[in-house]
C-alpha cells in the first residue's frame, strides 16, 4: 500500500552561512495507512520541525513532503491550507481549544473554515466527539472540561471529516499517566481502524512504545529505529 | 523473586496437586516466567526438607497434594514483608557493558546505546501490545506486565542519561557544530 505520508531528503535550516542552523538534515520517512510512527529524540534534536514540515506549518529547504500524493513544498500556499484543513490533523500539547466556542462547535470549525454548510458541520462534528467517547460533552466548554476531556476533543477537531494523516507533538504532555494512556489508546484504535497514517512526537518511551515503529533523531538525522514488531504469536516465548 | 515463594503462596489457601502449582503459578504471572513440571517438583521437594510443605495426601497414581506448614507460612508472611533489593538484576551486565565499551579504545559507545535503546524499545513495545490486548485481563497479570513496561522504560531513560554524560564527558564531533542551538531557535520560533 502506498504512503499516506512519505519524506525525503527533508532539510530544514534557518538562517544563512556561517550562522545557519541545521534543524532537520537529510531526512527519510515513510508513514503507511494504519500505520502510528512515534519519532523521539532529546530536546533540540528536530522533532518539532519534523512534525511542522509534515503537516505544512512549515516550509523545508530542501526535500520533499508527500501528503496523499501532493507535495507540500510544490503546492501553492492556499493548495497547502486546503490540504491542511481536509486531509491533516493536528493535536498539541496544550490542546489549542479556542476557549469561546463549545466542543462541538470547536470541533466542526475547520469544516466551516472549509466551506461546509454549518448544520453539516455540526452533524460532523457530533459524530468525531462520539467517536472519541465524549458525545455528551459536545455543548461543554473548553474550561469547564477536564485535561483528559479537552484533549479529547482535541483529537476529534483532528479526526472530524475524512482525515488522512494524523499529527501529534506530545499529545499527553499535560495529562496524568493513566488518561495519556487513554489518548494513546484513542490515537492507536483511529490508526488500527480507520487506516490513518499518524504520527507521534514524544519524549517518553512508555508512550512511544504504542506505535508500530519507533524512530530516533539526533542534531537533524535519524539514527536508528525500534519495529516494526514481529508476528503476536511468537511475543510471549522468549518475553521472560 | 523466587519459586518457592511462589509456591507458597499458591498453597496458602488449600491444599494442591505438582501440575496444579504449575498452571496456576503460570496464570498469575502471564506465563511471563514459564516453568517446567520438574522444577515445581524439585522446588516442593526441597520445601518438604525444609519443613515448609508437606505431603498431605496420596493419590493412588502415586501423585500427592502438598500443604503449606506452620513455618511455611511464616516465610511466606515475611518474603511479602520485604522489599526486593536491586542487586544481581540482569541490568548489571548492561552497565558493565557500557563501562568496559567507554573503557577499552575503538568502541563506539553511541552506538552501543542506540543499538540496547532500540532493543529495549521493541521489547517496551511488545509488552504495550500485549497490555492493548488485554484490556479485561486478569488484575494479577496486568500488574507484572506492568511492572515489566516501567523497567524498560526506566532502562530506557537511563540510555538516554549515560548518553547526555558521554556527549558532555568527550565534547561533540567536531563535524556537529553549533546543533543544540540550532534547534531551540526552532523550538521558540514554533
Amino acid at each position: 500500500m502506498s504512503a499516506i505520508l512519505d519524506i525525503r531528503g527533508l532539510t530544514r535550516t534557518h538562517g544563512k552561512g556561517e550562522q545557519a542552523v541545521h534543524a532537520l538534515r537529510g531526512v527519510d520517512l515513510s508513514v503507511a495507512p494504519g500505520e502510528l510512527v512515534a519519532v523521539m529524540g532529546p530536546s533540540g534534536s528536530g522533532k518539532s520541525t519534523l512534525l511542522t514540515c509534515a503537516g505544512g506549518l512549515d516550509q523545508p529547504t530542501r526535500g520533499e513532503v508527500l501528503v496523499d500524493g501532493n507535495d507540500l513544498v510544490t503546492l501553492s500556499r492556499a493548495g497547502v491550507a486546503a490540504l491542511r484543513r481536509r486531509r491533516i490533523g493536528y493535536v498539541f500539547q496544550d490542546f489549542n481549544l479556542i476557549p469561546a466556542l463549545t466542543a462541538v462547535e470547536n470541533v466542526a470549525l475547520p469544516l466551516e473554515l472549509d466551506g461546509t454548510r454549518s448544520r453539516t458541520a455540526r452533524k460532523y462534528a457530533e459524530a468525531a466527539l462520539q467517536e472519541v467517547g465524549i458525545g455528551e460533552l459536545a455543548d461543554r466548554f473548553p474550561d469547564d472540561m477536564s485535561g483528559g476531556q479537552r484533549q479529547r476533543v482535541a483529537i476529534a477537531r483532528a479526526i472530524v471529516g475524512d482525515r488522512r494523516l494524523l499529527l501529534a507533538d506530545e499529545p499527553t504532555g499535560a495529562l496524568d499517566s493513566e488518561t495519556g494512556e487513554a489518548v494513546l489508546q484513542l490515537l492507536r484504535d483511529r490508526c488500527d481502524q480507520h487506516g490513518i497514517a499518524g504520527v507521534l512526537v514524544t519524549h517518553e518511551a512508555r508512550h512511544a512504545a504504542w506505535a508500530d515503529r519507533v524512530v530516533y533523531l539526533r542534531d537533524g538525522v535519524l539514527v536508528g529505529q525500534a519495529g516494526p514488531l514481529a508476528d503476536p504469536d511468537q511475543l510471549l516465548q522468549g518475553s521472560h | 523473586m523466587s519459586i518457592k515463594h511462589g509456591l507458597l503462596a499458591l498453597l496458602r489457601e488449600e491444599p494442591k496437586y505438582g501440575y496444579q502449582l504449575r498452571g496456576e503459578f503460570e496464570a498469575a504471572t502471564g506465563a511471563t516466567w514459564p516453568l517446567n513440571i520438574g522444577q515445581v517438583y524439585t522446588t516442593l521437594t526441597r520445601l518438604e526438607r525444609d519443613g515448609l510443605v508437606r505431603a498431605a495426601s496420596t493419590e493412588a497414581d502415586g501423585r500427592s497434594t502438598y500443604e503449606i506448614t506452620e513455618a511455611g507460612r511464616t516465610e511466606l508472611d515475611s518474603w511479602f514483608q520485604t522489599p526486593v533489593t536491586r542487586e544481581s538484576r540482569p541490568r548489571d551486565e548492561l552497565a558493565i557493558k557500557l563501562a568496559l565499551a567507554l573503557a577499552v579504545p575503538g568502541v563506539d559507545v553511541s552506538a552501543v546505546v542506540q543499538r540496547q535503546r532500540s532493543a529495549t524499545m521493541q521489547s517496551l513495545q511488545e509488552l504495550t501490545r500485549l497490555k492493548r490486548g488485554d484490556r479485561d485481563g486478569e488484575i494479577s497479570w496486568r500488574l507484572v506486565l506492568e511492572s515489566m513496561i516501567f523497567a524498560a522504560e526506566a532502562e530506557i531513560r537511563w540510555l538516554d542519561h549515560c548518553e547526555s554524560i558521554l556527549l558532555r564527558h568527550r565534547g561533540r564531533p567536531a563535524k556537529q557544530p553549533q546543533v543544540h542551538e540550532a534547534d531551540d531557535t526552532t523550538e521558540v520560533t514554533r
